[in-house]
């Protein structure tokens, strides 16, 4: 029986990819009064339900998705989580 | 006479200017909308600049699923002239066409400027018709035009002779001034800045006509 699986995907950059977001983002930040912040990286989260059998494919079916339209695996990581646990 | 199509997403916004060039440089250019799946008859496509699908996830992301992009692949494989222009460089790097990818600007600056290009290689059929050092004066246009790869991508661009242009001042941040580069046959070329506004010193530069005589002229290919 198929359930609904909630799933989050969550893109990053790769590292030794140069993030002008993430860098504008921690020099914006000392002057907010929030000191000590290193190594900010910007990326995008992306949550979904998917009709599945069990946990692991619909995981499976979201890191697919993932790698196919949500990332760039050029540039970009991708890592596909349920959002029903913590 | 070569017949040019020239490929319209949802959100394209620079295909007039590209079929404008086209004819004024005596191509019978043809818009091609995205939903199209064979490009027969055609010498030569245009991907022009603009938003595809609104840019939205990334440029380029969605416009590279449309139908259209199956039949560019096919011609560009046959060995036929495809040439991107900015969010059409951005649509043949998402499909895989062209190597590497454009990121945001360095600065996180919306860039509308012209740049002075700088050539780099002749083997593409944007190039042909320049000379290795030769310079002009291209406008830019873009959000998302640094140009990103990874080492190995890199070296193999170099030993290929596939960066055609690169910028003599860097605006935004591409990877070794880059401003296009091309498959390694030269048949496929994609960059940044935009020649079909660069066709009159009366609109402030006419050096776009060499690269787009060049991609005009370029060789037939099996299709």
């Amino acid at each position: 029986m198929e359930v609904n699986y909630p799933v989050i995907v969550d893109v990053t950059l790769r590292e030794g990819i140069a993030d002008p977001e993430g860098a504008t983002i921690e020099r914006a930040l000392p002057a907010l009064g929030f000191n000590g912040v290193t190594h900010v990286r910007a990326g995008k989260s992306f949550r979904m339900n998917i009709d599945a059998t069990d946990e692991s494919s619909a995981l499976a079916m979201a890191s697919a998705l993932a790698e196919r339209l949500l990332s760039n695996p050029v540039i970009e990581n991708a890592t596909a989580r349920s959002a029903t646990k913590g | 006479m070569n017949r040019i199509g020239v490929v319209v997403f949802p959100g394209s916004n620079c295909e007039y200017d590209a079929l404008e060039a086209m004819s004024a440089l005596g191509a019978e250019a043809q818009f091609v909308w995205h939903s199209a799946t064979h490009l027969d008859g055609f010498d030569g496509v245009i991907l022009p600049g603009g938003f595809a699908h609104g840019d939205y996830l990334r440029p380029g992301a969605l416009a590279r699923f449309s139908p259209v992009m199956e039949a560019v692949a096919q011609f560009a494989r046959a060995g036929g002239a495809v040439l991107g222009i900015c969010n059409g460089f951005q649509v043949l790097t998402e499909a895989g066409l062209l190597p590497g990818a454009l990121q945001k600007n360095r600065g996180l600056t919306f860039l509308c400027q012209p740049t002075t290009l700088i050539v780099e290689s002749t083997k593409s059929v944007l190039t042909r018709g320049t000379t290795v050092g030769q310079e002009m004066v291209i406008p830019i246009n873009h959000f998302s035009g640094s140009y990103t790869c990874d080492d190995e991508t890199f070296a193999s661009l170099v030993a290929n002779d596939q960066i055609v242009l690169r910028y003599k001042e860097n605006p935004n941040g591409s990877r070794d001034d880059i401003a296009g580069v091309s498959n390694v046959e030269g048949n496929v070329v994609g960059l940044m800045p935009h020649p079909e506004r660069a066709m009159s010193t009366l609109l402030g530069s006419a050096d776009g006509r060499v690269l787009l005589e060049g991609f005009v002229g370029a060789p037939v290919g099996a299709h």
